[in-house]
């Protein structure tokens, strides 16, 4: 499955970043300009770690969504019908990376989708799109 | 007590997609339906909760119409089982029996019922005249009727009449229809009628969730203790499944009336329906309760593996679990019906929740069970739950510890539309009286119904569906078998009385509670009969001492009442209230109340409706139905001190055999609680001494609780408590209790 990960050696959000990567999620994904709207939420310290909010595709959320409204796409990717969504936001709830997110204005949640968008405009090469197995299905 | 740690690996690999499926015969049935009546209306939704009308069907007359809910119906009612009681109070006559045809029955969801974000959010309450009280009873149900329901258009409908033919209303709420239709060929139990309409209705697959069916089946047409089964589809089984509006014997007037099913088909369900004051407070108030329920449900009840079941070894280990018709607390066979088996046995790799959104998702389900008897023989099925009642009301109490039996005990009870609380207690009852010789094999006509014997237990249940033999009887329910066999001088009339589980003609539900007078006033001193909706107060009272004196415990039996009570109001469930907890609930005041859940009821009633409300008025709105229904139950001939009293079995030991199996206890008992002294005294001797002590205690209970409540000792609301709750805004209610003070 696709999925988008971060390597804290490159990225450099903590110092002079402008965190295009959200931005560009924000503005391209969701039609907002408000990078803190985005499906990924960087923060990176200056000793050089840092933590990202990312959804990995897990696959947690597909498990507990009553309308199944979640589901993998042929990349592996969890997708999210809002034509079914009932907006009860259990996938946030249940969601252990707080991945999947929501704002006022939208009834129905959301998250990444491993587009790449934000890989392309990384100006310092910290974020890729990875193949990866798709874990076991959890009982949650 | 260990905790149970949730092993995957042990869980039964049942392909929960499978089943006997009954849809063969659906075009010949629904080519047998016959239009009577169809109206056109304008669907709409709710406004901050409420659509503002009702709906008024008269089944006899096809009389259809529009009501409009008045702001006093808000302000004083609130919504769900406050609305029924009102237009059942406005239905009714005091000479009113529950088989007339001005009897009514309300489904109503309530404002807040129908909200996605929070868990326990999608119930509607049942009211009717019981058949088996006599007095209002109220059922609190999931299913996905109430909510679709309102998002049809209405906050309530009011069925009233009877038919003289088999007819099923449907609401079509995408399209604006009502449609009486005559029923002639439809099929009677719930799993296979459900099945049917469900697709009959929907239009197509993906329209499928948006269609809920409110049936009964065969042992309500000849018994009292008839339920509904709301259903909702389950799209990850693909089948339809249930939840019941049980107690007090609704779906017996519900076929009384010749209503086969309630077919609604509402638009499809998403997260703002209600249109909320403010979303964004119901939005957070969700996501930390969905997450507190990821956090600590593991650690703490486990429901999302259990469901219910997960107190069966608890109420063991503590006696209080009944066993051989409350006789006993604990039973050495209850592992083979423990939570570490219902883990195994559910299937627990899908989403088990009543409504969207619940995370608590406690309604489990058995699946791959084929039945072993009755008209399904041979036919592989799935049973819902079985929930902690069911385990221990037809498992314990009647002695079967096999765990199939049970599940096929529950699953009958489901389709055949009878209550499995009162059926577990109406047939412990049954199988202690032939123990004791009340009754032999000629009286119950060659069932041998002893302790544990399931095929004689399955036996009796399908001679009550079928109106025949002494299931016919049994299913007169508890009260009314009592004066039978006493009538009929089958065994001594006190020794019965004392051990037939009801009060107010309602059977107890599945708690011990000789050694919890708190307990004991929980389920005689409540509104609709015996039941753990009211008030459960074992564990505070026995367990945990938090209500040592008679204030205490009087305070506990005027404050959950009421609280819980405002569930029934609103459309919640309760179990999210208090079956997880905040992880430092502990170190909170007033811990057993759950102060940050009762925060979280506080502010989606206020979110969803726009009214500001306090912790305090959620008990003042609760307080104004409760003394409503009070007055209502005192209106219909009951409703008075005499109507409140316990049978001696829930009180204390009634036999020989009861008391020298906790003779320690009683023993230290007539010590520490009497100051006297055992030694020398014959087990009557001490019986007696305990039957004077109990019977003593629980009338001081009554007095220090009818106080609080503001009531006369005789149990009646004074009219200063009337005119403190704008209870005096209504004169009929007035008239009523000046006629008792």
């Amino acid at each position: 499955m696709k999925q988008l990960v971060i390597d804290f050696q490159k990225c450099d959000a903590g110092r002079n970043c402008n965190h295009e990567c959200e931005l560009e999620c924000a503005i391209k994904v969701f039609k907002v300009d408000d990078p803190a709207q985005a499906a990924l939420q960087i923060k990176a310290y200056e000793d050089g770690g840092g933590h990202a909010v990312l959804c990995d595709q897990c696959g947690d959320c597909v498990v507990v969504c009553p309308s199944e409204a979640l589901k993998r796409n042929k990349l592996g990717v969890v997708m999210i019908n809002k034509s079914v969504c009932v907006g009860c936001y259990m996938c946030i709830g249940f969601c252990e990376k707080d991945a999947f997110m929501r704002n006022s204005d939208w009834i129905t949640p959301h998250k990444c989708t491993s587009c790449g968008i934000c890989v392309k405009v990384c100006p310092h090469g910290a974020l890729s799109i990875v193949d990866v197995p798709e874990p076991p299905v959890r009982i949650i | 007590m260990s905790q149970l740690v949730f092993d995957p690996s042990k869980v039964m690999n049942i392909d929960y997609t499978l089943r006997t499926e009954y849809l063969d015969g659906l075009e010949a049935i629904k080519a047998a339906h016959k239009v009577l009546k169809e109206i056109t209306y304008t669907p709409s939704l709710p406004d901050k909760g409420y659509t503002n009308r009702t709906l008024y069907v008269n089944v006899g007359s096809l009389e259809i119409q529009e009501k409009p809910v008045t702001q006093q119906m808000k302000d004083v009612f609130i919504g769900g089982r406050g609305f029924g009681l009102y237009h059942l109070w406005n239905a009714v006559k005091p000479t009113t029996r529950w088989n007339d045809p001005e009897n009514e029955i309300i489904i109503s969801p309530g404002p807040v019922s129908g909200m996605t974000q929070y868990a326990g959010t999608g119930k509607s309450l049942v009211v009717s005249l019981s058949p088996q009280t006599d007095i209002p009873i109220d059922s609190n149900v999931g299913g996905f009727y109430g909510p679709l329901l309102k998002f049809s258009g209405f906050d309530a409908l009011e069925l009233q009449g009877k038919s003289d033919k088999d007819i099923i209303l449907f609401i079509d709420g995408q399209k604006g229809i009502i449609r009486i239709e005559e029923a002639p060929t439809d099929p009677v139990d719930s799993h296979v009628l459900a099945e049917i309409l469900t697709h009959m209705y929907a239009e197509n697959e993906k329209d499928l969730p948006n269609i809920s069916v409110v049936s009964t089946g065969a042992a309500a047409e000849h018994s009292l203790i008839g339920m509904l089964n709301f259903s909702f589809y389950d799209r990850r089984r693909k089948c339809v499944r249930f939840k019941q509006a049980g107690r007090g014997g609704i779906g017996t007037v519900f076929r009384n009336k010749r209503i086969r099913a309630l077919v609604i088909r509402g638009p499809q369900v998403a997260g703002d329906l209600n249109h909320p004051a403010d979303p964004e407070t119901i939005a957070k108030t969700g996501v930390k309760y969905h997450k507190e329920i990821r956090e600590n449900d593991g650690s703490q009840c486990m429901m999302r593996r259990n469901g219910t079941a997960h107190i069966v070894e608890i109420m063991d280990a503590y006696d209080l679990l009944p066993v051989h018709n409350f006789q006993f607390g604990s039973h050495p066979e209850v592992h083979k019906i423990d939570s570490a088996y219902w883990q195994q046995r559910l299937t627990q790799a899908t989403v088990d929740g009543c409504w969207y959104g619940c995370s608590m998702a406690c309604a489990k389900g058995a699946d791959g069970l084929t039945l072993q008897t009755g008209p399904y023989k041979g036919h592989l099925v799935s049973v819902d739950g079985p929930e902690y009642e069911n385990a221990a009301g037809l498992g314990s109490n009647c002695g079967v510890f096999d765990p199939d039996a049970l599940l096929e005990l529950n699953f009958y009870c489901d389709t055949y539309g009878i209550c499995t609380i009162t059926y577990g207690t109406l047939t412990a009852f049954v199988m202690e009286c032939y123990q004791r010789g009340i009754l032999n094999k000629e009286r119950t006509g060659g069932l041998e119904l002893t302790w544990g014997n399931a095929a004689a237990d399955l036996e009796m249940m399908h001679q009550m569906a079928r109106g025949e033999g002494f299931g016919k009887i049994a299913g007169m329910g508890t009260k009314k078998m009592k004066e039978h066999f006493i009538k009929n001088g089958w065994g001594d009339p006190q020794l019965i009385n004392d051990i037939g589980m009801e009060n107010k003609g309602l059977e107890y539900s599945q708690y011990m509670s000789k050694e919890s007078l708190a307990q004991q006033g929980g389920y005689a001193l409540t509104n609709k009969g015996p039941q753990h909706d009211e008030a459960w107060l074992i564990f505070m009272d026995m367990v945990n001492k938090q209500l040592p004196t008679f204030e205490d415990k009087a305070e506990a039996l005027y404050y959950f009442p009421l609280f819980r009570t405002w569930f029934g109001l609103n459309g919640f469930c309760k179990l999210p209230w208090n079956d997880v907890v905040p992880a430092n609930n502990s170190e909170q005041p007033e811990a057993h109340k759950v102060p940050e859940h009762v925060q979280n009821y506080v502010d989606l009633f206020s979110a969803t409706t726009g009214i500001k409300i306090t912790k305090e008025d959620l008990i003042t709105q609760s307080a104004k139905v409760y003394n409503f229904q009070r007055v209502f139950n005192i209106r219909m001939g009951k409703g008075l001190r005499l109507h409140d009293a316990a049978p001696y079995r829930s009180l204390g030991p009634v036999t020989k055999e009861e008391y020298e199996s906790r003779a320690e206890r009683y023993d230290q008992q007539i010590i520490t609680e009497m100051g006297l002294d055992p030694v020398g005294k014959t087990t009557e001797e001490k019986m007696a001494l305990h039957r004077q002590w109990r019977t003593g205690r629980f009338s001081q209970l009554m007095d220090a609780v009818y106080t609080r409540r503001g009531w006369t000792l005789d149990g009646v609301p004074t009219l200063a408590r009337l005119q403190e709750l704008g209870l005096d805004a209504f004169p009929e209610v007035v008239e009523v209790v000046k006629q008792h003070l």
